[in-house]
């Protein structure tokens, strides 16, 4: 298939046999191993990335349906040498232990914190409409698609709680 | 996974054709049908993308309902503002439902036609009815604890796993249907899903080669809208017990009472009787109960579920008593 997707601003053309997950593309085809296998059925978070920016699981999508989709990793977010805001917050607060959930987390707290700049509504949200805040009952509800069988939670929520307050 | 061949459809009759063969199969957000083809559970030797035939956008219709794409993603709908001014129920089920991360992929049309997580169903070395006919069921002798309490039958006692039908059943709302010859027919989700009867792999209504193209909500109704999901966490869990309530009262009677149950059945619970019941009468502990008779009047649980049967009552009792105390 001669389609190309963009990971990270940089065009590459979609695998040739169709089961490609988008995760094995990125890992296997790219080399982007940030983005983590954890249960590769949908119910773990570890293989999060934002597609036009919105954030999905990419273990549950083929990487043939993304003809023309910008995706970001956690490559596309920061470098060692200069990290995003989030990558900044988890170190500061030792949001993570093992560390294999992280990138899915980074990746989902980056557009999560949009989704609440959105005022898009949450099954924690009280109402369904007006402004959305970034209460640590609301991120744990919007992250809870994303697992840390370390258990770092409260961790992780402090280090988006930090992120959130800075920006908001 | 099964090798599959991969094409993307363009337009709508593009999709019909594609999926008019029996081995093939429409995906969409494919976060239901990906992870089946994982398990072998779902092996179809043509995968048809829908993606990108339109039906994705939510509209205003002409008289004052709105109008769902079957390819709005299950977070278009929860956030539009129409969605949450005027079906807040709508949103709220939505929202209950799986993380943000699958909302953001899980669509209108795939929603309706997800496949119950029957864990017999799901793994291909156990006997399941619905997979495979004739094999047997596994959970009604087995693990039963998700397992349905109405309109069972001895070949499958699946649910319906979804939030979003059971409030679309509260809400009346209609199921847009394209048929492979170019006609539109129209079905209540209320009759949109079927009991599993002597054919548990017959889901809903769909005839092969048929898309759904939209969900269609009547004019708003107003109310006390409620969606009330009990579940074994307080996120990211399929519902053991849900009522969608839409609950009108008048000088202190009941005027509206439009009730759905999800997590009891094969298919969103919907019962006329509940509705007849309620409106006109004083809401009271009697009355609530007396509802809950009716709901449970045939209920039949299989050990591991039969928790379900006090739980649907009290979940419904309370419902309605938060619905009273909006209204007062």
């Amino acid at each position: 298939m001669s389609d190309t997707i963009s990971v990270n601003g940089k065009q590459h053309s979609l695998p040739s046999d169709p089961r490609t997950s988008l995760l094995d593309f990125l890992r296997h085809d790219l080399g982007l191993t940030g983005t983590k296998k954890g249960c590769d059925h949908g119910q773990c978070g570890a293989c999060t990335v934002i597609i036009n920016g919105i954030r999905i699981n990419s273990c549950l999508t083929l990487a043939a349906m993304h003809d023309g989709d910008e995706v970001t990793t956690i490559e596309g977010l920061g470098t060692p040498e200069n990290p995003s805001v989030l990558q900044k917050a988890f170190l500061e607060h030792d949001g993570f232990q093992c560390g294999y959930c992280t990138p899915g987390q980074i990746c989902s707290a980056t557009a999560m914190l949009q989704e609440i700049a959105n005022n898009w509504p949450s099954d924690a949200s009280e109402s369904l409409e007006g402004e959305m805040a970034a209460t640590g009952e609301e991120i744990r509800e919007r992250m809870s698609g994303n697992l840390c069988r370390c258990g770092a939670y409260a961790n992780i929520v402090a280090a988006i709680s930090e992120v959130a307050e800075e920006s908001a | 996974m099964r090798p599959f061949s991969y094409t993307r459809a363009r337009t709508l009759d593009d999709a019909a054709q594609l999926t008019h063969d029996d081995t093939a199969v429409a995906i969409a957000g494919g976060t239901n049908l990906l992870d089946l083809m994982k398990l072998q559970v779902e092996t179809p030797e043509t995968l048809a993308d829908i993606n990108r035939i339109g039906f994705g956008g939510i509209e205003d219709t002409d008289d004052g309902g709105l109008s769902i794409g079957a390819l709005a993603s299950n977070t278009e709908t929860a956030v539009h503002p129409r969605v949450r001014s005027d079906y807040p129920v709508l949103a709220r089920a939505i929202l209950a439902g799986a993380t943000q991360q699958l909302r953001n992929k899980a669509t209108t049309g795939g929603n309706l036609c997800q496949r119950t997580r029957c864990f017999y169903f799901t793994n291909i070395d156990q006997p399941c009815n619905k997979r495979e006919p004739g094999s047997g069921c596994g959970a009604i002798d087995g693990i039963a604890k998700l397992h349905a309490v109405l309109g069972t039958s001895d070949q499958c006692i699946a649910t319906y796993p979804g939030d979003m039908a059971v409030a679309l059943s509260a809400l009346d709302a209609q199921v847009e249907i394209a048929t492979p010859n170019g006609d539109t027919r129209r079905v209540p989700v209320r009759d949109f899903h079927c009991l599993p009867g002597d054919t548990p792999w017959r889901e809903n209504v769909l005839e092969k080669g048929e898309l759904i193209t939209a969900v269609t909500l009547p004019a708003p109704v107003g109310g006390t809208q409620i969606y009330r999901k009990v579940r074994e966490r307080s996120s990211y869990a399929f519902a053991l017990v849900s009522v969608a309530a839409i609950i009108e009262i008048e000088d202190g009677k009941f005027t509206r009472a439009d009730l759905a149950f999800g997590g009891l059945a094969h298919k969103p619970w919907h019962d006329p009787r509940i509705t007849d019941a309620l409106v006109g009468t004083v809401p009271s502990d009697e009355i609530f109960d007396k509802a809950a008779d009716i709901l449970l009047e045939d209920a039949r649980g299989f050990g591991e579920n039969d928790f379900k049967i006090p739980l649907a009552r009290r979940t419904l009792h309370a419902v309605l008593q938060n619905a009273t105390e909006a209204a007062a």
